[in-house]
């Protein structure tokens, strides 16, 4: 009965890692650029909880209604005057912005909350819970975390998919030189894709900051999680990304199972076992598909996929 | 919208310098279309076509010199807005959307559509070969179809001036023929065009004016009645240069 339990809870937390990584996903899916600062930001998100649910006195879900467009403006914001100006110079350069972006952050927050672990009041739900058999128990609050994660996929999909902006941003994480040929205005689709990154990485930091504690450095772990389920899940896919993350959530309970100590091991052992038998993840997107057989039999290799993403980069972020 | 009428030309290129880098690829390079007009725009390869209708587009800046559209100055004109005056460019190698249907290809080019964008029935009665596909992805199609796919995408802004970037390249001669027979129908309707074409023989049957460029610079121009084959052979190659 416990390892049916290992597999529920493991399911669950996955969701909460897929809920931090579809933003990442999202980002570099459209823009190429490995935000090393996802992780710090969604720690902000939980710090804007923190003081919006102090200060209103309510609990955190409450605040969601500021928090989020907050969030999302921030994300525009980064986008226009930051990523987007280092997407014009080279590969190198969104990499260093965005991890000294998470210093800057890092730093800021133990200068203005100290490094004091700090939770979030998630009001009645923190605690309740329900039986499915005498063994298995699951919390309301992880459950909600896991349907909040799908709810998220779910609508990030069917934008992509079904209106005119999806259409424009899947053109764009296509051929970003064509989309501004025939029209596409690609700022806007950047600052939008970026600040709905931001706003799923907030609201993955009020689920962190309810379901455990958070500090200043807290960013950090949260990045190579999100990164690992991102990479497993096949860079670009949403629901791979989903896949990716409950992938790590099991092997994390189940693992945990057995010995503690060897959990975020056998996480990171996961990945490393998933980036040398399939590097470019368990599920490829259609896009990739494509580029594959654009490629003329680079067969699907995802290594060389990115080579050729990154050198197409040259020129981004120009006005558009 | 465009004043039919006038005999001001549609487009006025004057003095064109265009750089890679370090690199120049446009030198003083001027031209002018007349409304209505289909001019061929010939070279070797590497001569600047590409580059010239590129630029005529907004992908690339000017260095110097100008490009005027209907009256008025759009050398600085970012391209969406250069398409929503009516400019649009039907790039070379297609270029369509891979993870987009056909339908979403031809819906992204209406993104900044011209005053008399054309609606996708419309698109569709012109190229009855894609309205079956219109839910296929858009690299399952055959190249023919592709390329018609990359013409409609073009469509659906309702361009005035439309620029074609080798649009026959790989393809069956047959396929070629029913093409080109739709742009006889743009033209009909009113459009201007400007069509690179490796084929010189098609260039020359189907347009009106001719520009060769040889390495970046203008080696002939002037309407197609006016030039024999040997000339524009002579200025596809330089050879007259070096006599």
């Amino acid at each position: 009965m416990n390892w049916v339990n290992a597999v529920i809870q493991g399911m669950l937390l996955g969701g909460q890692y897929a809920l931090i990584a579809c933003g990442l996903s999202l980002a570099f899916g459209v823009m190429r650029i490995v935000n090393l600062a996802h992780g710090d930001l969604a720690v902000c998100g939980a710090y804007l909880g923190l003081v919006l649910s102090s200060v209103l006195g309510v609990p955190v879900w409450v605040t969601l209604p500021l928090l989020l467009p907050a969030a999302f403006a921030v994300g525009m914001g980064l986008q226009v005057l930051l990523f987007g100006r280092a997407l014009r110079h080279g590969v190198l350069a969104p990499v260093l912005v965005t991890f000294g972006l998470s210093v800057m952050i890092e730093n800021l927050l133990q200068v203005a909350a100290t490094s004091d672990p700090r939770g979030l009041n998630g009001g009645a739900l923190t605690l309740a819970s329900f039986h499915i058999t005498s063994g298995i128990t699951v919390s309301w609050l992880f459950l909600t975390a896991f349907l909040t994660a799908c709810a998220v996929l779910s609508c990030l999909q069917l934008l992509l998919s079904r209106t005119s902006w999806g259409r424009k941003v899947r053109a764009t994480a296509d051929d970003l030189d064509t989309a501004r040929l025939v029209g596409i205005r690609v700022r806007p689709v950047f600052a939008t894709v970026a600040g709905i990154a931001v706003a799923t990485a907030a609201l993955a930091g009020v689920f962190i900051g309810t379901i455990g504690t958070f500090d200043p450095q807290a960013g950090t772990n949260t990045l190579i999680f999100a990164f690992e389920a991102v990479v497993i899940g096949g860079i670009g896919s949403l629901w791979g990304t989903l896949v990716g993350g409950v992938a790590l959530g099991i092997t994390q309970v189940v693992v945990g199972e057995l010995n503690q100590a060897y959990a975020v091991l056998a996480v990171h052992l996961l990945f490393l076992a998933v980036l040398t038998v399939r590097p470019g993840g368990l599920f490829t997107s259609h896009q990739s598909a494509a580029e594959a057989r654009g490629a003329g039999g680079a067969g699907g290799l995802r290594g060389f996929q990115v080579v050729g993403r990154v050198r197409g980069m040259r020129g981004r972020g120009a006005p558009g | 919208m465009i004043d039919a009428g006038s005999d001001r030309p549609l487009l006025e290129i004057g003095d064109l310098d265009v750089f890679y880098g370090d690199f120049q690829a446009l030198f003083s390079v001027s031209m002018s279309l007349t409304r209505g007009g289909a001019t061929a725009l010939v070279g070797a390869n590497g001569a600047g076509k590409t580059t010239l209708l590129r630029t005529i587009a907004g992908a690339r800046a000017v260095a110097s010199g100008f490009i005027r559209y209907d009256g008025s100055d759009i050398t600085a004109t970012p391209p969406h807005r250069r398409i929503s005056r009516g400019i649009a460019l039907v790039p070379e190698g297609r270029k369509l959307f891979p993870s987009l249907t056909v339908e979403e290809n031809i819906q992204v080019g209406a993104a900044a559509r011209a005053s008399d964008a054309w609606p996708l029935d419309r698109i569709y009665t012109t190229f009855p070969m894609i309205a079956q596909r219109r839910r296929q992805r858009a690299f399952t199609l055959s190249g023919g179809e592709q390329q018609a796919v990359a013409i409609a995408r073009a469509l659906a802004s309702g361009p005035s001036l439309l620029l074609l970037d080798e649009i026959s390249l790989g393809l069956a001669p047959l396929v070629v023929g029913e093409l080109y027979e739709t742009l006889a129908g743009l033209r009909a309707a009113g459009a201007t065009l400007v069509i690179v074409e490796q084929d010189l023989r098609r260039a020359m049957d189907t347009c009106d004016h001719l520009v060769c460029l040889l390495e970046g610079r203008v080696a002939l121009a002037g309407p197609v009645a006016a030039v024999s084959r040997d000339e524009v052979v002579a200025a596809y190659f330089g050879e007259g240069a070096r006599d």
